[in-house]
């Protein structure tokens, strides 16, 4: 039985993640922890996160998530969830600029407060509802999983990665941006695939089935 | 490809039970609100609201457990509203797997309440709802003002207004409730749900009047509405989620089918 760690550093909802997981594969054992000898010896883990970046990193360093999701990646598949994602990169400009944990070079932007959509109405931030996902490059969590099928997306910022050639997924609102990045033993999503019904639940599928690498 | 517009069916609950009648033709029990859901979520909804208007205290724990049981299931996303007056309201729902929160009567007591809420667990899952009712006279220009208990209680507060000061406090929804047209099937306000979209930065999911998929279709386009929640047009079984969706795909919108 596969044991699969969902970290808990006391920010958001982490039960539908849970119950996602659990839904997915009746033979995962899933536990919600800070534990670090949980983390380190989980078959699989799962980084979420909601809320404001300044308070998230201050958990993560606290509880010292950071250095334990540097070790893990040596050898554990790790899927990053929304501000998950975010804090994977070095910097983020929410809360007046806040340093995160660096396994990606590159930072986290906030959408622009005047974006219009093609016809001129103005679009809303933050960016929350269903959008379509391209499958920029072949990866092993994609699979069964349509290009461009919609997934649920709730998010004033995005990340935007130094190097190009990590993203594998990208959405647009209205310009093209990372939905997900993935190098080696990590994948990172921007949208929820636990809130993204049946694609979503599949891209879960595929993580609990995946042995990392690309 | 685009951001798609939402529909989200309601479910009015009382002691974990649907109580706006649901009639759909093969569901085993017409009250459950867990089948209902997941009916829903089967047939495309983008969303799920379950507003509880259970009264007593016992019920509340009730609610929580029906919310946990809806998102065992469900996996989409889920707001409840109803009774949230405290910070550990939030907190018991969250923790019950839902991933926002509405708020409505608290808020218009205790404006802070929200600020204080959207500090805490984040904008993203602060929902603010707002009743109004337009108290302009035929001459004059639109008006509308914030009522409580149900429709019954003016508040003297401007509706547009208020709706700023929701969003300035870290409201990062608005669910607007029409009180003139909810129940009537005559439609959206429409020129209310302009004003108040246009007016904040945030998502506006336009309530309160549907009884035709153009209905519907007039709410996103002429209200400018992010997302259209209904309740009995679905519930009867006169119209289903998907045939709500090609009607609105037919008529230029972006909706996920």
């Amino acid at each position: 039985m596969k044991k699969i760690a969902v970290i808990d550093y006391g920010m958001g909802n982490l039960h539908s993640v849970a119950k996602a997981v659990e839904h997915v594969d009746g033979h995962v054992r899933v536990e919600v922890t800070a534990s670090e000898d949980s983390i380190l010896a989980a078959d699989r883990v799962i980084f979420p996160g909601v809320g404001a970046m300044r308070d998230c990193m201050a958990e993560i360093r606290r509880l010292g998530i950071d250095d334990m999701l540097r070790r893990v990646v040596e050898t554990t598949p790790v899927l990053a969830i929304c501000v998950g994602m975010q804090a994977l990169m070095e910097y983020s400009e929410e809360n007046q600029g806040v340093d995160c944990i660096g396994l990606f070079p590159g930072r986290v932007r906030r959408f622009s407060g005047s974006l219009h959509d093609s016809s001129g109405v103005a679009l809303k931030v933050p960016h929350m509802g269903w959008n379509n996902v391209a499958q920029t490059r072949a990866h092993a969590l994609w699979q069964d999983i349509p290009d461009d099928s919609r997934f649920y997306f709730v998010h004033s910022y995005f990340v935007e990665p130094a190097k190009r050639d990590c993203v594998v997924g990208e959405s647009a609102y209205p310009e093209a941006f990372a939905a997900a990045i993935a190098d080696h033993n990590i994948f990172a999503v921007q949208f929820h695939p636990e809130k993204s019904q049946r694609h979503g639940l599949q891209l879960l599928k595929n993580f609990v089935h995946w042995d990392g690498g690309i | 490809m685009a951001l798609a517009k939402r529909i989200i069916p309601c479910l009015d609950c009382d002691q974990g039970r649907v109580v706006k009648g649901v009639r759909f033709l093969d569901i085993r029990d017409a009250g459950d609100p867990v089948e209902i859901s997941k009916r829903y979520c089967d047939q495309g909804a983008d969303e799920i609201t379950f507003l509880d208007i259970t009264a007593s205290s016992e019920g509340r724990q009730t609610t929580i457990h029906t919310v946990e049981a809806i998102a065992s299931q469900v996996f989409i996303p889920l707001t409840v509203g109803g009774g949230i007056r405290k910070l550990q309201d939030i907190r018991d729902m969250l923790n019950a797997g839902a991933d926002k929160v509405g708020i409505n009567t608290t808020a218009v007591l205790n404006p802070e309440f929200v600020r204080e809420a959207a500090g805490r667990f984040g904008s993203q899952c602060i929902v603010v709802a707002i009743d109004a009712k337009k108290v302009s006279l035929s001459t004059e220009a639109e008006r509308w003002e914030i009522f409580t208990h149900g429709g019954r209680k003016p508040t003297g507060l401007d509706a547009v207004a208020w709706a700023e000061r929701m969003v300035s406090y870290g409201a990062g929804e608005i669910l607007l409730t029409s009180m003139d047209r909810d129940g009537t099937r005559n439609g959206f306000d429409l020129a209310l749900n302009r004003r108040i979209s246009e007016a904040v930065s945030v998502p506006v999911i336009a309530s309160g009047g549907v009884g035709t998929l153009q209905h519907l279709v007039d709410g996103i386009i002429e209200g400018r509405a992010d997302a259209v929640l209904a309740a009995s047009i679905f519930h009867f079984g006169e119209f289903t989620i998907p045939e709500a969706k090609r009607y609105m795909a037919a008529h230029g919108i972006t909706v996920r089918l």
